[in-house]
């Protein structure tokens, strides 16, 4: 599926709940279905910096595709990166890098995009387009 | 849960009109603002007095001969008078403005530069917030002396005995907090104070946690440095003090060279100001000091004795409460504590329960509050720090319980 599309389909999901307790519980269950990295690959290497949690996101291209998996010790962290990932992931490093993120904010998920916000999700999104970009130029 | 039944020695409700914020709404709920160790809110009077300067004399000080000037030195000197009298120090060129506590270490410990030499002594503690490690850490690489950390046991208390043996000749320095930020630690510093004395060294304390809870006693305290920030204590933030005994004050070089802090210029040599204007280059907060006297009146008037007496009865009721939810394990159970509770919940990392107790309007502090040091003497990434203050509510308390198991049952 195409980034775009499958934003859409995030967007109408999160439509369903009324208030931000169900959409927290949804992203919490959401993180329980993150592809999970390999225990090895949790190293300083693969952590993104600028969070209050741990997380570590691992790259791997396959095919002319970049797909992650990834994990942090906080299970809302986990939600927000399993949103990501299902973004982001199996897609081309192209369709990555030209992106937008504005679906977050859509889905009321806003105060997490701030880039003061311990979460760092701005810097998980700029680690995830820095992967795509490395495996770009080595299209090019 | 039952609250009405709490006596309270003053007038919370009355006491909280003063303070405008707490009528606030946060995310559709009425805000329960728990993160008073970070800073403080604000009393109607000290807003009014930064507007009040402002307003109507605003200029600069120690300089103009005209009446604005005139007026903003005299309102300045007449805090820093204040604050002489609210920390019982000798003389009024002994406090040093900065612009709170990281300003008045960092001065003292640039300044020990020029006095310690290699194979010397410092000594922290455990418990220290990293502006209180990583100034002495930069003056020990300096200088070649040595920095030794005073351990602590799994209460989070001091370890005293080490300390006396820790003690040499070869120490110079001990600098350690008065109430620790992370876990609300009332520290012995009469007795450090006295072992380190008797060892021929200094002590410099933090007082950053200490003095919105504790009206310190300088002079008794026989103390060589003492620090605090405003805005910990109802102040505007950007404003401090350093207390420094003029022995000491007079042996430091100044840590900022500028206007103010000098008597004669040349370019061949400056010769430098007097006590206090030697260690205050530049223009000064102006403002935020003026009303760091204001603030001092305004807690003054409530009482040291009743705000702790309040802050205690918060401390134990909400100890009790958090301690009937399951797994729950309190971080710093020593005896003598302040109005902090660190805490986390087995399984649940301390992030997520403060994302969704601010969700209910609730602020608390997650994290290692600064004390990474202290975070790995637990081995745990953080903590959820509520800190009380005696502008909170019983009702406050039981609105954080609620909140804390509806996170619990959310995130398990």
């Amino acid at each position: 599926m195409e980034i775009k599309e499958i934003q859409e389909e995030i967007i109408d999901e999160f439509s369903f709940f009324d208030d931000w307790m169900q959409r927290y519980e949804h992203m919490i269950s959401l993180g329980k279905s993150l592809p999970l990295i390999d225990e090895q690959n949790k190293t300083d290497e693969y952590l993104i910096k600028g969070c209050q949690s741990k997380v570590w996101v691992f790259p791997e291209f396959k095919d002319g595709k970049v797909y992650f998996t990834a994990d942090s010790d906080a299970i809302i962290t986990k939600g927000i990166v399993a949103l990501l990932l299902r973004v982001f992931s199996n897609q081309t490093p192209q369709d990555i890098l030209n992106a937008d993120t504005s679906f977050i904010d859509v889905i009321g998920l806003k105060e997490h995009l701030s880039p003061t916000r311990a979460n760092g999700l701005v810097s998980m999104i700029k680690q995830l387009k820095m992967y795509a970009l490395a495996y770009q130029s080595q299209l090019n | 849960m039952m609250t009405e039944n709490k006596s309270t020695p003053f007038d919370v409700e009355s006491i909280r009109k003063d303070f405008p914020i707490l009528s606030r709404k946060v995310n559709g709920y009425p805000l329960v603002y728990l993160d008073n160790a970070a800073t403080s809110q604000k009393p109607l009077a000290v807003i009014d007095a930064l507007v009040d300067y402002y307003s109507n004399y605003n200029a600069n000080i120690h300089r103009g001969v005209h009446t604005l000037s005139q007026e903003a030195t005299d309102a300045y000197e007449q805090a820093r008078e204040k604050i002489r009298v609210h920390f019982n120090v000798r003389q009024s060129k002994e406090i040093i403005f900065t612009s709170g506590t990281t300003h008045a270490i960092n001065l003292v410990a640039s300044g020990f530069r020029s006095i310690l030499q290699k194979g010397d002594e410092v000594i922290v503690s455990t418990l220290e917030h990293h502006s209180n490690i990583v100034p002495w850490q930069m003056l020990c690489e300096s200088t070649g002396a040595v920095l030794k950390v005073l351990p602590i046991n799994q209460e989070g208390e001091l370890e005293m005995n080490e300390f006396s043996r820790m003690v040499s000749p070869k120490t110079k320095l001990v600098v350690v907090n008065h109430i620790s930020n992370a876990l609300g630690t009332i520290n012995p510093i009469e007795e450090i104070i006295k072992i380190t004395h008797n060892a021929g060294a200094a002590v410099l304390i933090d007082g950053a946690q200490a003095c919105a809870h504790i009206k310190p006693d300088l002079q008794a305290l026989d103390v060589d440095f003492y620090t605090c920030s405003a805005h910990k204590m109802c102040g505007p933030t950007g404003v401090g003090i350093l207390f420094g005994k003029e022995e000491w004050l007079s042996k430091l070089p100044p840590y900022q060279g500028g206007g103010e802090m000098i008597k004669e210029v040349t370019y061949e040599k400056t010769t430098y100001a007097d006590l206090p204007h030697k260690f205050e280059a530049g223009t000064p907060n102006i403002a935020g000091g003026i009303a760091y006297g204001v603030a001092l009146d305004y807690l003054n008037k409530i009482g040291f004795d009743k705000i702790a007496q309040y802050e205690n009865q918060l401390l134990q009721y909400a100890t009790e409460q958090l301690l009937e939810i399951e797994g729950l394990r309190i971080f710093g159970t020593g005896k003598n504590k302040t109005s902090v509770i660190s805490f986390n919940i087995q399984g649940i990392h301390p992030y997520d329960i403060g994302t969704i107790v601010d969700k209910l309007g609730i602020a608390v502090r997650t994290g290692h509050h600064c004390a990474q040091p202290l975070m790995d003497f637990y081995n745990i990434p953080g903590t959820v720090r509520a800190s009380f203050a005696f502008y909170n509510t019983f009702h406050e308390i039981d609105v954080l319980i609620k909140a804390v198991k509806k996170a619990k049952q959310m995130l398990t």
